[in-house]
């Protein structure tokens, strides 16, 4: 099928000097140079070397807890147990700034006491004055468990008389969506289609393991040098750690890839406590198998779609079941099955839907924080979903889509509108027409499939949450510009884009601006570098801080031209009269004016997102995110119908990003964003048995390499819609959750059978085309046998 | 453990360490000559991170063990770039988006530079080959190739 991109509306966008502009990033030469300094790359004078003893059982009581033998090696320092940090627990959701109350039993230890409930729970911390001491020290700690009766499947850990992770019983979160009269929807309906998917644990794997040193100064002030997604967790940790919030200080330093991973506190606590214990400066870097033993997941989900569509393909009602794996600690788990329960039904009009799904506590790693936060594990299901009721109906996966795609005015699953441009069949469209007609395949074996998945994502936080960014933005006496915004940059070009929008307002050039951030006390607080949110919320907090700098610098140039501001502007790093820009001064003059009549030069500004209240939890009406990203992802896949390998020959992303403040960065998020959603498609999976993780290192955990991936080419939409800074919308995550739902797409074309469950590896391929030509009765009946040792 | 005293150049000076017979050179550029540049993402030659060249050749300095570097050369990230000019794989990576977090970005640059002083006119098929032991998590390697091939057509 030959597709052609829908015409865009008109939208006439400002030209703009700075934004809009593939700007060389200001974070680039640091990194190509091997000058920027990393949290694993600091030392202190005096430092001693830290390493964490854990679990070795996903569930046990801890008989005996022995660290005499430890704490008696020579050149160990301090080893620290649940013992020694009676009150030591981690509020462990909702991080960031928010005065909002805190759900009730989301607690952890920071230490287990008497029983362990995951694999890799922290038990001990040591600190010495060299790591081969502190690593021999780990060895010394002597333990016995008495096994507790454990349980490792969602489902199961949601049947009566399953063993119970926290009392009183397994359920972490419930939610559900009551809109319009469902039973009214399949009545009408001419064809009810039923299906259920599945998809797997799945590691961050960012390059850079968590690490960090902390030390006590002569104030009492704990320092922490750490890479986070959230200095915000300072609060967190001096209540864990028993020290008023301002003694606890993060120093927060640029990351080497987060994606929700290093949203929950990591690192950080530990060297908190180690270094009030020992008063000396304390290191602490995971190794790559720690990394994946400690740190969260992303949730797996099991998710049912029944849905009544009219032959045209029109859904007159929608009844969605999700059950997703909290591991064995809250975190975020509720907060991701919300963000999965609201996008369940995609970016769809479905005026009759019940939604349902309830997260459960197990005795698997715990799941958190992952890009997509839910709405990529809703996306895997709702777009498969729209393929098979274009299969059963026999119409193009296109047409069911446009018959059904929400539009501007149009309420979502929860009613609430949607205001801003909704470009989906534009981004479908546009993406498909990239992809282009489909490769012939180079020999029978081979099948070749094409596939597209459409999404909406929110971007800015829940609402409820009373989300604010601060930001300063000031000009100094020479007109150079310094901004402070305690904005993590994870290394998708945060910090690069707040001075880009300075630069503009400013009327001066990229490099003029310094930017200072990520600390939780000497830059203003910016809130967390999750949801998709820093560009919206401290973009805008930069935009009106320069503004109001911008404001100051008019008024006092207004006197001195006889102009009235509005017939003034700043370019180049000078002010001017637009009518005659011959007349003109440098910054630096005008900031030297304003300087001398005590003027502002500086401004401080508190953005606020929407405030909204609490939702009714009986049906989730209402108002929940600031507002959505939408587009498309397609591919072509070559699937080998003999070893069951699949490769990806086309990958094409299209996204209205609002505004593409710099669109090589945008251009980098869909690339980068969509290579970790094919990864999720056909390889990547964090492998649990009965708690155990088997893929404990990266020889083990495949991420895609340069020979996996196709060029995946990007087509940056602008409608100018947003509610970010200059009508730009947030992509960050938006670009990885329609990949892999494409990939399922494309491999089921190609195959014409669909495997229900990521990652789509060749056992399943093979598996599929087995059970397609019938020989699934043998081999399932065979199995069968074998376990329970009866006749087939 | 028994201690030697290498002599090594690196980056173009002789440097004499005392290592550890069990120390890597990932843990000695870092730790004994604060080359902090090269980074440390796995220790178990998976990731590619701290790829260094070895006399010429690309390497997984985690898999190298200090003592074996004696009397050899070492260049690093840092020793890329000659009188405050950055190498032209450098500059490819900056101009071309091939850089987020960053943490790969050494590794790659390394295993980069290397592929066009053997191969000057690699194909796009080349560029993935020599990169496979360097993952990426933040690019999905398009801007990379593209760095490479940029960097390519630079080179006189």
């Amino acid at each position: 099928m030959k597709y052609t991109a829908k015409p865009l509306p008109k939208v006439e966008l400002p030209e703009l000097r700075q934004v809009g502009k593939p700007l060389r990033r200001v974070d680039a030469l640091g990194k190509t140079t091997g000058t920027t300094v990393y949290s694993g790359d600091f030392t202190m004078p005096n430092m001693l070397h830290a390493k964490v003893f854990r679990s070795r059982e996903p569930s046990a009581r801890i008989k005996r807890l022995d660290v005499s033998r430890a704490r008696a090696l020579p050149g160990v320092v301090c080893v620290l147990t649940a013992a020694d940090l009676p009150d030591a627990r981690l509020v462990t959701d909702m991080p960031g700034q928010t005065g909002q109350k805190r759900r009730a039993g989301s607690d952890a230890p920071v230490l287990a006491s008497d029983v362990v409930r995951f694999a890799g729970e922290p038990i001990a911390l040591i600190a010495a004055e060299t790591l081969a001491v502190a690593e021999q020290a780990l060895d010394l700690v002597e333990i016995e468990y008495e096994p507790l009766p454990g349980v490792f499947d969602p489902l199961a850990a949601l049947q009566p008389g399953a063993p119970v992770v926290h009392e009183p019983d397994n359920v972490v979160a419930r939610w559900k969506i009551r809109k319009g009269d469902v039973k009214a929807g399949f009545a009408v309906a001419d064809v009810v289609v039923e299906n259920t998917f599945r998809v797997p644990f799945i590691d961050h794997a960012y390059i850079e393991p968590e690490s960090g040193v902390a030390w006590m100064d002569g104030q009492d002030v704990i320092n922490i040098r750490v890479c986070t997604q959230v200095v915000e967790h300072f609060r967190s940790i001096a209540r864990a750690v028993g020290v008023p919030h301002n003694k606890i200080h993060i120093q927060g330093t640029l990351l080497g890839g987060g994606f929700g991973g290093k949203e929950d506190i990591t690192v950080e606590i530990f060297l908190a406590l180690l270094a009030k214990h020992t008063r000396r400066p304390v290191r602490l870097e995971y190794t790559r198998e720690e990394s994946i033993l400690a740190h969260s997941k992303r949730h797996p989900f099991i998710i049912t779609h029944r849905t009544g569509v009219k032959r045209n393909g029109r859904i007159t009602a929608a009844e969605i079941k999700m059950v997703s794996d909290s591991g064995a600690y809250l975190y975020l788990s509720p907060y991701v099955l919300l963000y999965a329960t609201i996008a369940a039904s995609g970016p769809y009009r479905v005026d009759h839907l019940k939604v349902d799904s309830v997260s459960a506590a197990t005795n698997n790693p715990f799941t958190s924080a992952f890009r997509g936060f839910g709405a990529a594990q809703a996306a895997v299901a709702y777009e498969q979903q729209m393929d098979e009721i274009a299969k059963v109906l026999g119409l193009d996966p296109l047409e069911v889509r446009c018959v059904n795609y929400l539009k501007t005015g149009d309420r979502n699953a929860t009613g609430q509108e949607i205001k801003s441009a909704v470009w989906l069949e534009e981004a479908a469209t546009r993406a498909l027409e990239a992809l282009g007609e489909k490769t012939p395949a180079p020999s029978d074996a081979v099948k070749i499939g094409q596939g597209f998945a459409s999404y909406l994502q929110s971007y800015g936080r829940i609402t409820w949450f009373h989300d604010t960014s601060r930001a300063w933005v000031g000009l100094e006496l020479d007109g150079s510009v310094v901004i402070r915004c305690g904005v993590p940059d994870l290394g998708a070009g945060q910090i690069n884009s707040l001075c880009q929008i300075a630069a503009e307002v400013l009327g001066v050039g990229l490099d003029d601006v310094t930017i200072y951030s990520t600390d939780s006390a000497l830059t203003p607080l910016a809130g967390t570098t999750t949801a998709t949110r820093q560009l919206y919320m401290s973009g805008n907090a930069v935009f009106h801080a320069a503004g109001a700098v911008r404001e100051s610098l008019l008024e006092r140039a207004s006197k001195h031209f006889e102009e009235p501001p509005d017939g003034l502007d700043l370019a180049e790093g000078r002010v001017f009269v637009k009518d005659d820009p011959e007349q003109s001064l440098p910054l630096s003059e005008l900031a030297a004016m304003c300087a001398a009549g005590g003027l502002p030069l500086a401004n401080l500004y508190l953005f606020k997102a929407p405030f909204t209240s609490t939702l009714d939890p009986e049906g989730l009406q209402g108002d929940v995110f600031p507002d959505f990203t939408f587009g498309a992802h397609a591919v072509e896949v070559a699937v080998d119908t003999e070893t069951g390998e699949i490769t990806l020959l086309k990958s094409v992303g299209c996204h209205d990003v609002g505004r593409a403040i710099n669109p090589a960065a945008v251009v980098g998020q869909i690339q980068g964003g969509s290579a970790q959603g094919l990864g999720y498609a056909l390889m990547e999976e964090v492998i649990v048995e009965e708690g155990i993780i088997r893929t404990p290192s990266l020889a083990e955990y495949l991420i895609p390499t340069a020979m996996d991936l196709p060029v995946t080419q990007a087509i940056i939409l602008e409608s100018g819609s947003g509610v970010g800074p200059f009508g730009a919308k947030g992509i960050g995550e938006p670009s990885l959750t329609p990949a892999a739902p494409a990939v399922a797409n494309a491999v089921a074309d190609a195959l014409g059978v669909r495997i229900p469950d990521l990652p789509l590896t060749p056992d399943k391929v093979l598996a599929a085309l087995d059970r397609a030509a019938g020989r699934e009765a043998v081999g399932a009946a065979a199995c069968e046998t074998d376990d329970d040792g009866s006749e087939a | 453990m028994s201690r030697h005293t290498i002599s090594v150049t690196v980056n173009g000076s002789a440097e004499y360490v005392d290592v550890p017979s069990n120390m890597t050179l990932l843990q000695m550029l870092r730790e004994k000559l604060a080359l902090t540049g090269t980074k440390n993402g796995c220790e178990a030659g998976e990731c590619g991170a701290c790829t260094v060249l070895l006399d010429g050749e690309p390497v997984n300095a985690c898999m190298v063990l200090a003592v074996e570097v004696d009397g050899r050369e070492v260049t690093t990230v840092e020793g890329l770039a000659h009188d405050g000019q950055l190498d032209v794989v450098q500059q490819a990576f900056v101009e071309e988006g091939g850089v987020q977090c960053g943490f790969c970005t050494p590794g790659m640059l390394i295993s980069a530079h290397s592929l066009l002083d053997r191969n000057p006119h690699p194909t796009e098929e080349e560029i993935r080959q020599a990169l496979v032991g360097n993952l990426c998590r933040c690019t999905g390697y398009t801007r990379i190739v593209r760095a490479v091939q940029k960097a390519a057509r630079g080179r006189v």
